[in-house]
């Protein structure tokens, strides 16, 4: 049987690879937006599994709308990452230092 | 649960805005060669007729309405309007500076306004739900904004480390809101405060949430140690954007701090006043120590803003002493409050005067490109003066009575707790407060005491000098009156 301490594992496990996944990668900036997607899915797989265990539907509803911004969320990290592409030509983490000072 | 039909009255402000967004993009699709004139007249419109309907509309009382997910106080109220007026200055001071570089389509004006009601909902939100959407909406409207000069690749890189570290913190913000709401079972602030006070709660659970929301709230303030974000976007986006970003979206981060941390979660006070002090305490320092460095001015001003926040934040958590508030905690909070009102109107006058240098073909973005001001428009040069003295916290301007009050709230705390530590905080944030006023200072040198190496006369139209002027002034004159501001801010806040 699937208790909620097992969820709430996987989602903190979820979780963790994200951040790692944010924080470690020096290659592409595409893995990156994936790592943000991952994370917010890890947050809903919490809401999801308080929600069955308080047997509330407030949880559940809050879901869809993370589901929903987040596709707007890629739609415009996707946009700027196309205008910064076409600006210098690279994805590449270690070279957004332009900014630098 | 029975469906009952919202009190839509209460949320006007909003609604209105929300209504009118709309109509100005469907009035900008079609008309085709007056677009630019039409957005940016009706953003105008839109946007002091809030002000008026957040002013006259809203109820003396605290009501709530849309299932408690929205609550329209006095305190909203006022910040909402604060909100409307900073953007609708921000629009009057950008738009010749867009328009010189061909970048003001109608979408930078619709981007505005959803921002600014982005902002608004996150001000009235009392719900993770309205606070999230709020942010989200705020956020991703900004995001767009840093990036609007698309054929910049400054612009376009601030754009996306503003995104992706902006994300980040919205992930982390979230995934505290799930753990509070499964320690409490409830996503709605106020019961949320009810469950923790009745000790329902379980109390690990809850103190991890907490640590994650403040995560996520100190990475919208921009203070250390989550300001990496700061200066690269304050230096890579057009300076119209720019002062968007550095004005209205603190007014609103205040007020979700303030709705989550003090009314949300005031049973933590304990576990979450010592982690502000480490926030406000690195701000403070790392702000200034670094911001003398900078040879950038929109550099330079974000990490003053960095330090600004820490005060703001110095004020936030000295409202609460050995976990119990008092008599004395609504001072500490309307000082914070006063702190942020006053950052807004010195902010959006520094970011103005940036904006006055520039021309078009031509950023003035470096301290030097102030240099003999004096001889080009004395008048411009007085206004920069106060603007800066204000900044540093020089009597008799509002930036010295800001700062003022967030260290009588200090001392206070630590006269009532006993503790020495607070007077350490009040000693070290006066020590660094001197330490900024150097860089402040620097530019007034070079505006007074050096020659101008480019004397091309100022290109700004007539609105946005006096619009300016009178911004610049009023720092001046609140900074000679301050009592009503603070008046008013500790009204709201009681009521």
């Amino acid at each position: 049987m699937l208790s909620l301490s097992h969820v709430l594992t996987l989602s903190s496990l979820l979780f963790a690879i994200s951040v790692v996944g944010i924080f470690l990668n020096r290659k592409n900036l595409i893995i990156l937006l994936m790592s943000i997607e991952l994370m917010l899915l890890a947050v809903n797989m919490n809401f999801i599994a308080y929600s069955t265990f308080h047997a509330d539907r407030a949880g559940q509803l809050f879901v869809f709308f993370i589901l929903t911004v987040a596709a707007a969320e890629a739609a415009i990290g996707l946009a700027i990452l196309v205008a910064m592409f076409r600006n210098t030509r690279t994805i590449h983490v270690d070279d957004l230092d332009g900014l630098k000072g | 649960m029975d469906f009952v039909m919202p009190d839509f009255r209460l949320a006007a402000p909003e609604l209105f805005v929300a209504a009118m967004s709309l109509v100005i993009l469907m009035v900008t699709s079609f008309a085709k060669s007056r677009a630019r004139s039409a957005a940016f007249w009706l953003c105008e419109f839109t946007l002091l007729a809030a002000v008026f309907l957040t002013l006259f509309s809203g109820t003396v009382d605290r009501a709530q309405t849309f299932s408690g997910m929205y609550i329209s106080d006095l305190l909203g109220g006022f910040l909402k309007a604060v909100v409307c007026l900073s953007v609708a200055v921000v629009l009057q001071y950008g738009r010749a500076y867009m328009a010189d570089r061909k970048i003001d389509s109608p979408e930078y004006y619709i981007l505005v306004l959803f921002a600014a009601l982005g902002m608004m909902v996150l001000i009235s939100a009392s719900h993770f739900v309205s606070i999230y959407l709020g942010l989200e909406l705020m956020s991703l409207a900004l995001y767009a904004l840093v990036a609007i000069d698309r054929d910049n690749p400054r612009s376009t890189e601030a754009g996306m480390k503003y995104f992706v570290l902006g994300a980040l913190a919205s992930g982390l913000l979230l995934y505290g809101m799930s753990m509070l709401y499964g320690a409490t079972g409830s996503l709605q602030i106020h019961e949320i405060s009810q469950r923790i006070y009745e000790r329902s709660a379980n109390d690990m659970v809850v103190v991890f949430g907490l640590v994650f929301v403040l995560v996520g709230i100190a990475f919208k303030l921009g203070v250390v140690p989550f300001h990496m974000w700061v200066p690269d976007v304050y230096h890579g986006a057009p300076t119209a954007v720019t002062l968007l970003v550095s004005s209205a979206p603190k007014i609103a981060a205040f007020a979700m701090a303030f709705r989550i941390l003090v009314l949300g979660l005031f049973d933590l006070a304990e576990q979450w006043q010592m982690m502000l002090m480490l926030l406000a305490v690195g701000s403070i320092v790392l702000g200034n120590l670094a911001a003398v460095a900078q040879t950038n001015i929109k550099r330079m001003l974000a990490y003053s803003g960095i330090s600004h926040m820490g005060f703001m934040l110095l004020g936030l958590m000295s409202g609460v002493v050995k976990g119990e508030g008092g008599t004395y905690a609504v001072n500490a909070y309307s000082s914070a409050m006063f702190y942020a009102v006053a950052y807004v109107m010195m902010t959006l006058a520094a970011f103005g005067m940036v904006i006055l240098l520039s021309r078009a073909g031509f950023e003035a973005e470096n301290v030097d490109d102030f240099k003999g001001l004096n001889q080009r428009s004395p008048w411009f040069a007085g206004m920069m003066l106060i603007v800066m003295f204000s900044m540093a916290g020089i009597p008799f301007f509002v930036g010295f009575f800001a700062k003022l009050s967030v260290l009588q709230a200090v001392v206070a705390a630590g006269n009532v707790s006993g503790q020495a530590l607070y007077y350490w905080l009040a000693g070290l944030a006066v020590l660094m407060s001197a330490v900024g006023a150097y860089y402040y200072l620097r530019v007034v040198k070079v505006m007074y005491f050096d020659d101008a190496v480019d004397t091309s006369p100022l290109t700004a139209t007539l609105g946005t000098r006096t619009l300016l002027s009178a911004n610049a002034l009023s720092i001046a004159a609140v900074g000679l009156l301050p009592n009503w501001l603070m008046q008013i801010c500790a009204f709201t806040l009681l009521h």
